[in-house]
């Protein structure tokens, strides 16, 4: 049943994993004794465990999503730290074989299991609300898909203990992924959670589609849709048509690794290319569907907090639709450098740019919001103001790596490293973040303390720029990312001011985590 | 301390001083072209972002609920001006830039051989090409210089004010070979071939690298790129026959000694594998290349040609695809 693992796949002589487990076990045994203690085995089985409330699934969504905030973030600590020490000769604390898992299980996790979730707790909490359905069309699939992301999240972090995880990248690009080049359980970990979390979101997609399409309020024409609603609605479009491409990736790969097929190994008329093609496929929407309810969010909370109705509401839904559509037209700006010809990248370039026009419109939308208006700044207001600042800039980093000529030079470097965190960060963290601090209330019933918000805020925005703004100068001078260890000493002074960032940024998660655990207080 | 924190805004300014940041200080027409695309897409999107954040911080300022001055029009939501505005600008920009972005790729595809114009702004316009075959081992270089019978593992040796003409294959998994400061990168693959174009306009030692991971020894998987005048790279490769040169091998690459040399170094869970070290070849088996692409392609026109398949790769799948190197023409 356990495969290729035996007893000598548990890491007890790694002392960061060990460390890691007794913490992880300490806390876990605290919880459970804790349920028993004070006799809440019944209540939790029966009001949380087996629920199919939407409204309460969408919090364990949320729990979920922020013990993978804190999990992926730890990756992210280690990995700075790592590159300030690992400078001449140095090796720093972290060997590849360890450093290669950190920063593939950094991006698995961050995707899979923070954003995603992030983005389902949001979807399941706010879109039947909105367009006053009852539930979801279907609960009992809602629930499945939940305990879905619940499952393969907890086998990511079993991979911690049991095991390894896969150091190929949070793509598992082939061929170095093949078993030729990788036969241990790292692989395996990551096709299995990976596409288990996928067919979980599948199913999400099928569910709140159905909900928007057929159980809105009578009355609830189209255009009177709330915009984070629409741009749920058009995310779950992207999912149902890019998911499945998901699936049949990993599908094949796992088909090459077990059954010895070859469509992506170096000989028996595979293809690397291929899975490139059909990963970015998927890969690009995804940061589309990632990014879309973030817009939604921003749109809500612009105009709650500028005490205003939205800017350009029917702009606000084109521009989300055209998003839509660029979003799966794009995917081959990802591998500019794997040899197409020039009216191939040119296509795909010049379609990336046009991203821009749509996305541009919704940045002017805001401002326009605002505009003449009463703007209050209470916790989810700061994140709007700090995303359409940081959010231009990775923006306009992006239209830049959209010119092949451009990205050809930096294509896999740190530049795109910061170009991404950029964005993601900029972009969905900072609209999850303040999506939920502004549906909080109506979860609880009261507000969460706004000083612990803030001051999340205040690290997060400072802590991102110094982070990821050295990445972009030692991008420039040409350092490729997943980098272990490095000898030039033009890139260290800026990796060390990464680092610094970094744990800035960790104060950022510890107001956070204070901000949820203590909000009363 | 206090005077320490006076320096402070200027430390950016001080850390890149002396430091060369190679993609905006290229040593070739490629990598001139790179930087020049690069610059002139900041420079038009800066045109948006920077009023863009100046709006930003200026309506956040000025619409704050305490100042009750400002004007508020609470149902205001909608103006056609306003809205031909922001979607007519950004238009206009990506318009342009869209025409930027068919020239330039275009004209700097990687798989265009250097044009006569670039060749005549250094001051070559009648320069040979040099023919240079690559690929991408676990974890080191090979380059192979057909025309010179000679090959190198992780040292690119090069004529400057000369056409590199790349051909690049991978013996092991996906790659991409690039030298930041000449400029585009391609990426490698086993059983296929891409192509890259590149001209070193001045002499230097350039950094090369591996810019796709690789495995556990992808860091150290770099190389030197050594531009240098004709004369000096002629004495070069006339060190290179010379058996007393402590980095030239003893024996010839060919099918019997290569699979020693694509063998990937020891690994170990604790520590990095050892780079390679730099190693000259004054002899090698003409068709090497190609054998290397074709063990992966049973059936191939390389193959037909009599070139050995070398390797221990297993050849049990005997079909007729001819795996074709993506092309220029679409992929």
């Amino acid at each position: 049943m356990l495969g290729k693992l035996t007893l000598s796949a548990i890491p007890y002589d790694v002392p960061i994993l060990v460390g890691t487990f007794i913490g992880v076990a300490v806390i876990g045994i605290a919880v459970l004794a804790a349920v028993t203690y004070f006799k809440k085995w019944g209540y939790l089985w029966r009001e949380w465990l087996t629920t199919v409330d939407h409204k309460k699934l969408a919090i364990m969504y949320v729990i979920l999503g922020l013990v993978m905030l804190v999990r992926g973030f730890a990756d992210a600590l280690m990995m700075r730290t790592q590159l300030a020490l690992a400078y001449a000769g140095n090796p720093g604390y972290l060997p590849p074989h360890h450093y290669d898992q950190v920063f593939s299980a950094h991006g698995t996790i961050m995707i899979f299991f923070m954003a995603m979730v992030m983005m389902q707790a949001l979807f399941n909490f706010v879109v039947p609300l909105q367009i006053g359905a009852r539930d979801v069309a279907f609960p009992l699939i809602n629930s499945i898909s939940f305990y879905m992301t619940l499952v393969s999240a907890i086998l990511i972090n079993v991979s911690l203990f049991i095991g390894e995880f896969s150091n190929v990248g949070w793509l598992g690009y082939p061929p170095i992924s093949e078993l030729q080049f990788n036969p241990g359980v790292g692989v395996d970990y990551y096709i299995w959670s990976v596409q288990i979390s996928g067919i979980g979101t599948l199913l999400t997609g099928m569910n709140f589609l159905t909900t928007i399409v057929k159980l809105r309020a009578p009355g609830m024409k189209w255009m009177h849709i709330p915009v984070f609603t629409w741009t749920a609605f058009f995310a779950c479009i992207m999912i149902l048509t890019t998911f499945p491409v998901l699936t049949v990736s990993m599908a094949l790969l796992a088909l090459d690794r077990y059954l010895g097929m070859h469509f992506f190994t170096n000989d028996g008329g595979g293809s690397v290319m291929l899975y490139l093609n059909l990963i970015w496929s998927w890969g690009h929407p995804e940061v589309y569907i990632l990014i879309l309810p973030a817009f939604g969010v921003f749109s809500e909370i612009a105009a709650t907090f500028s005490g205003k109705p939205l800017f350009g509401y029917a702009t606000m839904v084109i521009a989300t639709g055209i998003i839509t559509f660029l979003g799966s037209i794009v995917w081959v700006h990802h591998f500019f450098t794997m040899g197409s010809g020039a009216d191939v990248n040119t296509f795909f370039g010049i379609m990336t740019m046009f991203i821009a026009v749509p996305t541009g419109v919704k940045i002017f939308n805001w401002l326009f919001t605002m505009y003449k208006g009463r703007v209050r700044f209470e916790g989810p207001m700061n994140w709007i103001v700090g995303f359409m600042i940081t959010f231009s800039i990775g923006g306009m980093t992006g239209v830049m790596m959209a010119m092949p000529a451009a990205d050809w030079v930096i294509h896999n470097s740190l530049f795109l490293v910061a170009h991404f965190h950029n964005v993601i960060i900029g972009g969905v963290f900072f609209g999850y973040v303040a999506g939920l601090s502004y549906w909080f209330p109506k979860a609880f019933g009261f507000k969460m303390r706004d000083v612990w918000g803030k001051w999340a805020f205040r690290f997060w925005f400072v802590g991102f720029y110094l982070s990821f703004m050295p990445l972009y100068v030692v991008g420039l001078e040409g350092m490729t990312r997943r980098m272990n260890h490095y000898d030039n000493p033009n890139w260290h002074p800026w990796l060390l001011v990464a680092c610094v960032g970094v744990f800035v940024l960790a104060a950022g998660v510890a107001c956070q985590v204070i901000q949820f655990c203590f909000c009363s207080v | 301390m206090k005077r320490l924190l006076r320096f402070f805004p200027a430390l950016p300014a001080l850390m890149l001083s002396g430091c060369t940041v190679d993609l905006l200080q290229p040593a070739g027409p490629i990598g001139e072209g790179n930087r020049d695309m690069m610059v002139l897409e900041w420079a038009v999107m800066m045109c948006v972002v920077v009023p863009v954040i100046i709006a930003t911080l200026i309506f956040a300022w000025k619409y704050r609920a305490s100042n009750e001055k400002a004007e508020y029009l609470r149902n205001w939501s909608h103006s056609n001006k306003i809205e031909v505005f922001i979607w007519g600008v950004p238009i206009l920009i990506i318009l342009v830039l869209s025409g930027f972005n068919y020239w330039s790729t275009h004209y700097y595809d990687p798989y265009k051989p250097i044009s006569k114009e670039m060749l005549a702004k250094v001051g070559a316009p009648d320069a040979k090409p040099l023919r240079v075959e690559v690929v991408s081992l676990d974890w080191k270089w090979l380059f192979i210089y057909p025309d010179l019978g000679i090959a190198t593992i992780n040292e690119l040796d090069v004529p400057t004010k000369t056409p590199l003409d790349f051909r690049i294959t991978s013996d092991s998994v996906m790659t991409s070979f690039f030298i930041p400061q000449l400029g585009s990168q391609i990426y490698s693959m086993a059983g296929m071939e891409t192509q890259l174009h590149l001209l070193a306009s001045r002499p230097g030692n350039y950094q090369g690298e591996a810019a796709q991971y690789t495995g556990p020894g992808f860091s150290d998987m770099r190389f030197r790129t050594i531009a240098m005048p004709q004369e000096q790279f002629d004495a070069w490769v006339q060190s290179v026959h010379n058996s007393e040169n402590p980095f030239v091998a003893k024996e010839a690459l060919d099918s019997q000694s290569y699979p020693k040399y694509q063998a990937p170094p020891a690994i170990s869970n604790e520590v990095a594998p050892k780079p390679a070290p730099v190693l000259y070849f004054s002899s090698v088996q003409s068709g090497l290349f190609e054998s290397i692409v074709a063990k992966y392609n049973v059936g191939s026109k390389a193959h037909e040609k009599d070139s050995k398949p070398m390797g221990n790769m297993p050849m049990d799948m005997h079909s007729d695809s001819h795996m074709a190197a993506p092309s220029n023409t679409g992929m």
